[in-house]
């Protein structure tokens, strides 16, 4: 057991900003927008430390797919514990069109190559609201439609973070001094085998349509004949 | 982490990497714990506990003490940073922020021995205790060289008696910096700094002030009746009081400047965000050229104040003079906030009159900044001062 731990964080634009369309609805205005680390990957850092601080793991590793801003993102799960940083360096037109299938194959081969335990990352579905380790295998508690499952899996895994799994701590100031000292390790996507060709190609970005008011009924048999005009029922 | 040579003027510019993960992490912290509850504590006059726990944890409460010490090891830059960002959620928490740091540990550090320095400031860092700073009196507050506390020794004790004024974080500290005469016929050099913790036998508190802002701290008069503590609290040599409080409101004043450029920010926001959002005349009136001159001017008010606070810092941290630009610092950044949440309230309107906003919250918070750890007058006083030196026949 390696008892290293991937982490995975992305640059996103902050989750309090209004998005914007690009007037040529190719795809959303980045240029001078406020980007912070996603709040799921703030989650997936913060648990990463803790079973550090529990001493469960021995290492944490922050990974992040970008340009050379990303490297702030991984400063940042620097300062919040994490041991040293991996950057996958994609710019340009070939970040433009990074998807999914790509940095999967990415996480896969730097898991591959640094013999990593587990992987988190933040949650894109449901899942895991409590991490234990029990022996060597790792029991998991996720929520599920119906309540919660808790699981027992073999490492390596990979195991997404859901909101309930923590509360990420702040950076605290002697860490983010330390963060200055910890490594980030440049690589490209290339000398991990991964081919950047995306099988997707954006046709077109639009803003959801705007919310249209409702409409207030009086009475249960008025809701089921407007819902009957509607087409419904 | 002093930055050396013209190097460190270069941050005026673009701050340091640490620096802007500093400056981002109390940002969140502030948006996140503060705003949400700035205008409940204002309302409650309720001292921030949990918040400056918080703080504390995160080594926001001692920032300069050095790590062996508890602190966070960081440099003044980092310090005005973190104030300014904690100030533009809450004015009164940035206010326990820079009192701890720079009124009460800050004389510790520079003047203390190390047991003293143990004992008054380690557990002063956690943010589970705070201290306060006791200077001004009923009778003098600009005149600080006329203190008339009194401080006698009785074999092994200081034996001190006196009234002290407007003492801010008073009801919520575990010791405080006093200010004493020991030799009154040598006037100012004649004055003497003790530690003295609270609560203690002999040290009473006055009733809460009744402010106008910074409502969520507490302000007080502290009452000494032969309060006695042992030699060893003497802070410093005897007589040196009077320097030392100087010495510590000219690093005091970068913070109160901090302070004041969050409020006056935290009014910009407000104002910035309202001119985007009203519709008056059918058109929001941030396109009204009445309402854009007092942005542009607002802006220019707090980025002035805002590099002028930095440099002092810098120079502080290249252990350069500083006296004159802490000075300069917190004149221009108290006159920047009494302008900005002046003319923030003015483009809200009516909306700026009640607390459904919060400009007005920052305008009651910003009049302080004028006033206390030197008054906008003494400042001018010690620009002066420092220019007539520098132009010496």
């Amino acid at each position: 057991m390696s008892g290293r731990v991937l982490v995975g964080v992305k640059r996103v634009i902050d989750y309090a900003v209004k998005i914007r369309v690009k007037p040529d609805n190719s795809s959303v205005v980045t240029d001078g927008v406020k980007h912070s680390m996603n709040p799921f990957c703030e989650i997936a850092v913060e648990e990463a430390v803790k079973l550090k601080e529990k001493k469960l793991i021995k290492e944490v590793v922050a990974v992040s797919c970008g340009p050379q801003q990303a490297q702030e993102t991984i400063r940042t799960a620097l300062a919040m514990g994490a041991d040293r940083g991996i950057h996958v360096e994609v710019s340009g037109k070939d970040y433009e069109t990074l998807g999914p299938l790509q940095v999967s194959k990415i996480m896969a081969a730097l898991a591959k190559k640094e013999e990593a335990q587990l992987v988190i990352l933040g949650k894109q579905g449901t899942f895991a609201s409590e991490v234990a380790f029990d022996g060597d295998k790792i029991k998991v508690v996720r929520e599920i439609d119906g309540g919660l499952e808790t699981i027992m899996i073999s490492s390596p895994a990979v195991i997404t973070a859901d909101l309930r799994l923590n509360t990420p701590r702040y950076a605290t100031l002697p860490n983010i001094m330390k963060a200055k000292k910890k490594k980030i390790a440049n690589v490209k996507p290339a000398d991990l085998g991964v081919d950047l060709t995306s099988r997707l190609e954006v046709l077109r970005v639009d803003e959801p349509p705007q919310r249209e008011a409702g409409v207030k009924v009086e009475t249960v048999d008025d809701l089921v004949s407007k819902l009957k005009d509607a087409g419904r029922l | 982490m002093a930055l050396g040579g013209c190097r460190s003027f270069s941050a005026l510019a673009e701050l340091p990497d640490t620096h802007q993960i500093l400056r981002q992490t109390c940002r969140d912290f502030a948006d996140r714990e503060l705003t949400p509850i700035a205008g409940r504590l204002d309302r409650e006059h309720a001292f921030p506990l949990k918040q400056v726990q918080e703080l504390g944890a995160m080594g926001v409460m001692a920032m300069e003490v050095p790590e062996e010490l508890g602190g966070a090891g960081m440099d003044y830059l980092a310090y005005s940073l973190a104030v300014e960002e904690i100030s533009r959620g809450c004015a009164s928490t940035g206010c326990v922020v820079s009192v701890n740091n720079s009124l009460y540990i800050g004389p510790v550090l520079k003047f203390g021995t190390e047991e003293q320095k143990t004992e008054w400031i380690t557990p002063f860092t956690t943010g589970e205790k705070v201290g306060c700073f006791a200077l001004s009196e009923p009778g003098n507050g600009s005149d600080a060289g006329a203190a008339s506390t009194v401080a006698r020794q009785e074999g092994d004790e200081w034996v001190l008696n006196g009234t002290k004024a407007w003492i801010t974080n008073s009801w919520d500290a575990a010791a405080t910096v006093v200010f004493a005469t020991t030799d009154k016929k040598l006037k100012h050099k004649g004055i003497s700094a003790f530690l003295i913790p609270m609560p203690h036998p002999g040290l009473s508190l006055g009733k809460k002030e009744d402010k106008l802002g910074i409502k969520a701290t507490s302000t007080a008069n502290i009452i000494l009746e032969d309060c006695r503590v042992p030699l060893g609290n003497m802070l410093g040599p005897r007589g040196a009081g009077f320097k030392i409080a100087m010495q510590t409101l000219d690093s005091g004043r970068i913070g109160i400047a901090a302070q004041a450029l969050g409020i006056a920010q935290a009014s910009l926001d407000c104002a910035a965000d309202y001119a985007h959002k009203r519709i008056a005349f059918g058109a929001p009136i941030g396109k009204l050229q009445a309402v854009q001159f007092k942005l542009a001017d607002m802006n220019v008010a707090v980025e002035s104040a805002r590099l002028l606070t930095w440099k002092a810092a810098l120079l502080r941290d290249s252990k350069k003079p500083f006296t004159k630009e802490a000075a300069m610092a917190k004149l221009t950044a108290s006159e920047a906030v009494t302008f900005c949440s002046h003319q923030a309230i003015q483009v809200l309107g009516g909306m700026g009159y009640v607390s459904d906003m919060p400009a007005e919250r920052h305008y009651r918070d910003a009049r302080i900044t004028e006033i206390y750890e030197g008054t906008s007058e003494i400042q001018r006083l010690v620009i002066a001062g420092q220019i007539l030196k520098e132009y010496q026949a």
